[in-house]
């Protein structure tokens, strides 16, 4: 079961958790379960979350495994010039 | 609208226009005779994107109003080939990848025109100055100031070829 | 992701220096802007702006306007209800437009006119009477973080009482107060950097078109014109679908044309005149009224022990948004320390609001101010403890493995790679003479990838179209086009890309992080591939053999097997020449979420001489290392690093947005607000780093940003070495530096 480590901006929506153990094979998964568990989540996948997956960053992509073991963190979803 | 009528001379055209008498040449230019070739990007004068020669001098035409050049020769970037054939200049800054969004490229190959009509043969500091009017910001210039030095190579070749076949 | 993985295919075509498909349009001032376009009865727009920083509109009385001949309309904040529910980006965007009953900032928009030409529509707006009630204002980030301060927005709470702190962002890991305790040497500093303006040479400008049927079209210079489209139809509550944007050659964005800044006004003009507007910003306006980055003031900890391992860093950074909240200061924190593998590491940042222009991604945005404070920092710990500051900075540098300050643990990364580089570049061993001075520095940026749609149509005669949907702001086409001919097979002169408008493709993101390449380019491979599938069916029909016995290579079918080794292959031209008897037009199409662009990474290496009379700085020479995965055209790769460069050296030494007493900006011109010229520059070297992107068939990494970060700290560092004085403070123009000159002799 990947844990998830979150941004600061996110904690306060899991109970100020620094990271929280979704079961989640996928990051579409992951993002539907973590707003099941923490609605208030919710607020912050419609402003826009990155998933980060072993280092790699993404920001729309939501078919992709989550390898066991992998490190998973939640970053606010990024802007660029 | 009390029209100022002006007869001029643009890229070896004759023109005729009215246009208010708070009117510049670029907004002429652009407006009234269809060459946006010219670009205003400041109207103070001080980006060089509206460079035009006029009577052989390069000016801003921002700055210059559209009745001041009656009677004179404007020559502007759509004037800058022959026929089909680029100018040495428009080819070097194809071929080094002078330009990058292009909104400046006009001004600058006016203003290298300028420069090489004068001389011929300029340094890479008499290059640099002679283009410190026109700004650029996607480059950082390098690019430029070798497609301004291999164009003046190039024109010199050619000038020294017309004048040995005059020779013979 | 299986087909997105790098495949260490050998390139053909891919990495020539061919000429660019619009470059001729571009020298012979032919292409067309977004002020360059034309529609029957077009009205000329302006618009009306605040000259108070901060004021209540009581009353705007615009029947005078309305009334004189050849007005053809004339709007306010009435004429573009909100429909975003009051909250929210796209409701900033409208308020930002058109001010609603706050005017927030000097050259806030708070009407605007449409009228027959450029002298009427001027007079109109004098025409014009605006009732303000002057508020209180403030412009610096640190003042409007005082207890005090005048509200920017009331609303905005910050531990239960109203503030300009709109957010608060932290990040980082372990214990960094025993971090410090452990360290031998701890150095901290204070730095500021002014408000910068991405500064492109062609102002805003779109022509509108809205018809009583609620249709409409947009020609407009954006660096996102699905973005903008989506944005503009849901602030006039048009439907997507029947809003067609068209971007126009773009004259530069840099991140200040992938926000939307007055195309709802020029909409709504449009819809009540009935004629289309085209409206034009004056440069003024784009100082005053698009937006440039932040101004900001932080402070930087760095302990390390003697040997030259960081123990712990920590920096506050307090970031001005302008009078909107953006995720600027949070941008900030996340890249200030990506550089490096620090066991001990924080970045609290403060985003806060102040009555300046709403503030807008700056390429790379937010990074080169906090390395310029996280960098010069560094530099000075590496004094302190006498060791080379790129050995310094290789000692701690980030790794695979390494744990990111913002969070996430790092592939493979080439921050080192960078830095071998630059120490072993002949440019750090060059002799330097009197009050010259060398300095470098890293820089990072997060690049990324996002929508993208791409269409390949095969003409008859077998030559390409290809059409893209992000915007080429610079060179981009002709990267498209070597990579639909190299996957083809066929030769670069026989594809033409265009970028397609809003109707003719699905959504594309803007054109922003560094995408364009590397997204694109991605799809162009898989819209041709896609294509390569129907030419060897096509191939198959022809021939009357099984498909699969046919592959493509060399821009023709192959058959496979002795059992056909009398066909001849078939050219992809021969078998387009056929195409209307074996099933139509051929055509490829792709989209795709471009995902995994991966991190990148840039070392710089600047010399500068320093007058000591009068405190000008003159860049003598300058060197940048950047990582590329793959340059598909390298003269554009090493235009992107070159220009970045050049922005990153007006920043450090030159540009700044000057507000007086009164909250008023001083210099919008760039008389005033002096942006590098020809003849400030030498020539910029280039190093391509080529470190395959594992997540693109091609190996492509994004380019275009990274290098503005490194070149504030280099030449602070470079300045430093010449002169003896630690510049804290951008841009080190020469008062600045004559100051820091002065006041180190004691005088």
């Amino acid at each position: 079961m990947p844990r998830v480590s979150l941004a600061s901006g996110f904690q306060a929506a899991v109970d100020g958790a620094v990271s929280v153990e979704i079961e989640a094979a996928t990051i579409r998964e992951l993002v539907r379960r973590l707003q099941e568990q923490y609605p208030k989540m919710t607020r912050h996948f419609d402003e826009g979350v990155a998933v980060s997956i072993n280092g790699e960053i993404y920001r729309d992509i939501r078919d992709l495994n989550i390898p066991p073991d992998a490190e998973v963190f939640l970053l606010p979803r990024l802007q660029g010039g | 609208m009390n029209g100022v009528q002006v007869s001029t001379t643009v890229n070896g055209d004759v023109e005729e226009f009215v246009c208010h008498p708070g009117e510049t040449l670029l907004e002429v230019l652009r407006n009234r005779l269809g060459l946006t070739g010219a670009k205003e990007g400041c109207g103070t004068g001080d980006c060089g994107a509206c460079s035009v020669i006029v009577d052989g001098q390069l000016v801003c035409s921002c700055l210059v109003l559209g009745a001041e050049v009656e009677g004179r020769k404007v020559a502007t970037v759509e004037g800058l080939a022959d026929g089909n054939r680029l100018h040495p200049l428009q080819d070097k800054f194809l071929e080094h990848a002078a330009l990058q969004c292009g909104i400046c490229t006009p001004g600058f190959l006016v203003a290298a025109k300028a420069l090489l009509d004068d001389n011929p043969d300029p340094t890479e500091e008499e290059i640099r100055y002679a283009l410190a009017g026109n700004l650029c910001r996607c480059t950082g210039y390098d690019k430029i100031v070798r497609a301004v030095d291999a164009a003046a190579a190039e024109l010199r070749k050619s000038s020294k070829k017309k004048a040995s076949g005059r020779k013979k | 992701m299986a087909e997105q993985s790098y495949t260490e295919q050998e390139f053909k075509v891919v990495g020539s220096r061919v000429r660019r498909p619009d470059g001729v349009d571009k020298v012979t001032g032919r292409a067309r802007y977004g002020a360059d376009a034309f529609a029957p009865g077009q009205l000329v727009g302006r618009i009306l702006r605040s000259p108070h920083a901060h004021a209540k509109i009581k009353k705007i009385d615009i029947s005078r306007a309305e009334k004189m001949k050849g007005v053809k309309a004339v709007i306010t904040c009435d004429d573009l209800p909100d429909l975003t529910g009051g909250r929210g980006p796209n409701f900033d965007i409208l308020v930002n437009c058109m001010a609603r009953g706050t005017a927030l900032y000097h050259g806030h928009a708070v009407a605007a006119v449409a009228a027959v030409d450029e002298p009427t529509a001027r007079k109109a707006l004098k025409a014009i009477k605006v009732e303000y009630k002057a508020l209180p204002h403030v412009t610096d980030v640190d003042a409007a973080m005082a207890e005090d301060a005048p509200i920017v927005q009331p609303g905005v709470e910050h531990d239960g009482k109203p503030s300009n702190i709109v957010n608060v962002s932290q990040f980082g890991h372990g214990d960094v107060d025993a971090g410090f305790a452990e360290a031998d040497v701890i150095i901290e500093k204070s730095y500021r950097t002014e408000q910068t303006h991405q500064g492109y040479i062609e102002p805003h400008a779109c022509l509108a078109s809205v018809g009583p049927d609620g249709d409409g079209e947009l020609w407009v210079t954006t660096q996102g014109h699905f973005t903008f489209r989506n944005v503009c139809a849901q602030l006039l509550g048009m439907d997507i679908a029947k809003l067609k944007v068209t971007s126009s050659e773009i004259g530069g964005g840099f991140g200040g044309k992938t926000h939307v800044w007055m195309e709802p006004v020029a909409l709504a003009l449009s819809r009540k005149a009935n004629r289309p507007v085209k409206l034009v910003m004056g440069r003024d306006e784009v100082f005053m009224g698009s937006g440039p980055t932040c101004s900001t003031s932080m402070d930087v900890k760095i302990g390390a022990k003697r040997d030259g391992t960081i123990t712990a860093g920590q920096a506050t950074l307090r970031y001005q948004d302008g009078p909107f909240p953006g995720p600027w200061g949070m941008l900030g924190a996340m890249t200030s320390w990506a550089c490096y593998d620090l066991p001990n590491v924080q970045a609290v940042a403060y985003d806060v609001l102040v009555n300046r222009p709403k503030v807008a991604a700056y390429r790379a945005p937010s990074a080169p101010m906090a390395a310029f404070a996280v960098e010069s920092t560094m530099d000075l710990v590496a004094a302190e403890i006498g060791m080379d500051p790129v050995d310094f900075r290789l000692q701690n540098v980030a790794k695979e493995g390494s744990k990111a300050a913002y969070g996430p643990t790092y592939g493979p990364i080439g921050i080192e790679a960078t830095l071998r580089a630059v120490k072993n570049h002949p440019h750090m061993k060059a002799k330097l003479g009197k009050n010259q001075g060398r300095g470098m520095a890293c820089g990072f940026w997060f690049n990324f990838g996002g929508q993208t749609c791409t269409d390949l149509n095969i003409g008859v005669d077998g030559t390409v179209n290809l059409t893209m949907g992000t915007v080429d702001v610079g060179g981009a086409r002709a990267s498209m086009s070597l990579i639909a001919a190299e996957e083809l097979g066929i030769p670069y002169e026989k594809v033409k890309c265009n970028v397609g408008d809003t109707s003719s493709l699905g959504h594309n993101d803007t054109t922003e992080g560094s995408r364009g390449t590397f997204s694109s380019g991605m799809a162009t491979i898989f819209a041709a591939r896609a294509a390569i599938d129907v030419l060897k069916a096509r191939a198959a029909l022809m021939w009357e053999i099984d498909v699969d016995d046919i592959e493509w290579k060399d821009g023709a079918a192959h058959a496979k097997g002795i059992e056909h080794s009398n066909l001849a292959p078939l050219t992809l031209a021969e078998i387009a020449k056929k195409s209307p008897q074996t099933g139509g037009p051929i055509a490829g199409h792709n989209e795709v979420v471009a995902d995994g662009a991966g991190v990148s990474f840039a070392s710089h290496i600047c010399d500068v001489e320093v007058d000591p009379e009068t405190g000008k700085t003159k860049i003598l020479r300058y060197t940048v290392v950047q990582d590329a995965g793959k340059a598909i055209h390298p003269d554009y790769v090493e235009g992107q690093f070159q220009g970045a460069a050049a922005q990153g050296i007006g920043w450090a030494l030159n540009e700044e947005y000057v507000y007086g007493e009164d909250g008023r900006l001083q210099n919008p011109s760039f008389l005033d607000y002096r942006i590098p010229v020809c003849s400030d520059l030498p020539f910029i070297d280039t190093e391509i780093l080529e470190i395959p992107n594992p997540n693109h068939p091609y190996g492509i990494r994004g380019v275009g940003e990274t290098s503005i970060v490194p070149p504030l700290a280099a030449i602070a560092g470079a300045v430093s070495n010449a002169v003896g004085v630690r510049l804290d403070h951008t841009p080190m123009s020469p008062p600045r530096v004559l100051k820091a000159i002065r006041e180190a002799n004691g005088r």
